[in-house]
């Protein structure tokens, strides 16, 4: 809950900067209060969920689960602030930026520990209301206008979706929260059928939210449309905390008592997902949208482990792990590769696959690190991104979903092929004459990036353990 | 008995159904961006009604105090969609969603 009111106070703080004329140590300050925010959520490590973290009864419990989803999220952010330098250096509008960016991770971070459907209702739109505005924050460039306007409709559209399904779902159980709703489930008192309505338009208006499949085709727009460092933010932060959300409601005792109506809907959207994502990603010849496709396909992989969390009613441990494992493994990952879009998409901005010719020879600490970055996307050994597929792969078997575990595996195949075509293009295609140079601020940012991805690469267990207590929040609840 | 219960809640169901799909249709179909959000207003509105209905066929209140925060969201989505709408126009002179099609692929 600290974070929360941290960062709520932080993004007011931002606004004030406008009146009082400290803009210029605006970014500074944002820099240590998302560090005291990621100290603030380790330090309730060790807390059992009881009277230490529950504040506001029945509406949001910070527990363990909520503990790890947001220390990858506020870590990612403090990443993210090094990568948009350039986003907060306009006099004009910094203040702007900053707030909107803080008060959507508020959201984020309320995705992560709602405990009734009020909070979650809430806590999406907390989120997407400043994303949409960042979207188009380019405010004369008509792709910004577009991504942000395209956004803004898919959002409030999947929102109607997702409140007729918690409308239905209040109806038939006559609940918001989430313990009530489950004992209403498990309890197999007649449900009626509108209930199941309920369940497929609050899953329709989440899947829109994270872009699976066949709900994905507002994503490479936006994604593309956006200035690049939002679309580095809605990749990473806001992914984790979309399925964060997801993995509440789904992989939790909630609604396992059902599992078997939900289950074939989330397994077919997933196989959509990872067959739709790689394959058009192979097609793409800008970079940008080439991530934003494989950031859908990354969707179905996680997914994928929703899918096989929870077998009639009984959490599998594999899941819940293999999703924050995943989310943090990818999150470092896009962070690098972003970083290196924004160096060689310079001013102009333009990312497409021949900018990336012959990089290895004009900057080789950019080209290594963007190889990093993308055969860990691609999940190849020694680096995080193999056992966060290694993780999803494994729950997916225990869950009895070969065919999945199998489709996802030639996904990523597929994904091999697409992320060294930009490899081959900066090692061994002849550079053009113009120079690439990085800040010293983002060749920091791309070494801690490379370093993460190598060492959660080599000694996984650092992270896994630190997943592993999140499994306490998903026991079922008495 | 409550004068609203005289009607079965099925029945607020399907009218709530109805306005929400024709919402829907909306959203999908009309090409003027101004009406594309009258349509959400729509769907949002169609929700609010069956929350009513529910909540009093529940006698509880929650539902009700739920149908309060989804009218200030929807103030506040609103806002920013006419926002983002007046930022398109100065662009292109035009509330016509087909003038957006710059991004492709």
């Amino acid at each position: 809950m600290k974070p929360v009111l941290i960062l709520s106070g932080l993004g007011l703080l931002a606004l004030f900067a406008e009146m009082f004329r400290f803009r210029r140590a605006l970014y500074p300050l944002l820099l240590i209060g998302v560090a005291g925010a990621v100290a603030s959520a380790v330090s309730y490590i060790g807390f059992d969920d009881g009277e230490m973290s529950e504040y506001i009864k029945t509406m949001i419990s910070f527990d363990a689960f909520a503990i790890v989803a947001s220390t990858i999220m506020l870590v990612t952010l403090l990443l993210w602030f090094v990568l948009a330098r350039d986003f907060f250096s306009d006099e004009n509008n910094v203040a702007d930026h900053s707030a909107l960016v803080l008060f959507a991770v508020v959201g984020a971070i309320l995705l992560t520990c709602y405990k009734n459907m009020t909070m979650l209702f809430l806590g999406i739109e907390i989120l997407s209301i400043p994303l949409y505005v960042l979207a188009g924050s380019k405010k004369t460039s008509l792709s910004s206008n577009e991504s942000a306007f395209k956004y803004f409709l898919m959002g409030s559209f999947a929102s109607g979706f997702l409140l007729f399904g918690i409308t239905l779902i209040y109806g038939a159980t006559g609940s918001f929260d989430l313990g009530e709703i489950g004992a209403a489930v498990s309890n197999k008192t007649v449900l009626p059928g509108y209930f199941f309505a309920g369940i497929v338009m609050l899953l329709v208006g989440l899947l829109f939210k994270v872009s699976i499949a066949p709900f994905h085709f507002w994503a490479p727009d936006v994604y593309d449309g956006a200035p690049t460092p939002v679309t580095a933010l809605m990749s990473t932060v806001v992914k984790t905390a979309a399925f964060a959300a997801i993995v509440r409601l789904f992989v939790s005792p909630v609604f396992g008592g059902v599992s078997d109506f939900w289950l074939p809907i989330l397994g077919v959207c997933t196989a959509l997902t990872l067959v739709i994502g790689n394959v058009t990603a192979v097609v793409q010849t800008s970079v940008k949208r080439m991530l934003a496709y494989s950031s859908v396909a990354h969707a179905g992989f996680l997914l994928m482990a929703v899918a096989s969390g929870s077998v009639m009613a009984i959490v599998n441990p594999f899941a819940v792990k293999g999703v924050l494992f995943y989310a943090a493994a990818y999150s470092a990952a896009s962070i690098a590769a972003f970083t290196v879009l924004l160096i060689v998409g310079g001013k102009s901005g333009d990312v497409s696959i021949d900018r990336f010719n012959g990089l290895g020879k004009k900057n080789p600490l950019v080209a290594v690190v963007m190889t990093i970055a993308l055969l860990s996307l691609a999940g190849i050994p020694p680096t995080s991104g193999f056992f966060g597929k290694y993780y999803i792969l494994t729950a997916a078997f225990q869950g009895g979903h070969v065919w999945l575990a199998i489709i996802g595996i030639l996904g990523s195949l597929v994904g091999v092929y697409y992320y060294f075509r930009v490899i081959i293009a900066m090692f061994f295609r002849d550079a053009n004459e113009e120079t690439v140079t990085a800040t010293s601020e983002h060749q920091g940012l791309l070494f801690v990036t490379a370093v993460i991805i190598i060492v959660l690469g080599l000694l996984p267990d650092l992270l896994f353990n630190f997943c592993d207590m999140a499994m306490v929040a998903m026991q079922p609840v008495q | 008995m409550n004068s609203l219960q005289v009607i079965p809640i099925d029945w607020y169901i399907i009218l709530s159904a109805v306005l929400f799909g024709m919402g829907v249709l909306g959203v999908l179909f009309r090409r003027n961006a101004l009406i594309i959000l009258m349509c959400v207003e729509l769907m949002l509105n169609a929700v609010n009604l069956l929350l009513a209905a529910f909540s009093t066929y529940l006698g509880d209140a929650k539902g009700q105090v739920f149908v309060f925060f989804i009218m200030a969201v929807a103030a506040a989505e609103v806002a920013v969609g006419l926002a983002i709408l007046v930022t398109i126009y100065r662009n292109t002179r035009t509330t016509d969603i087909d003038f957006l099609n710059k991004l492709k692929g």
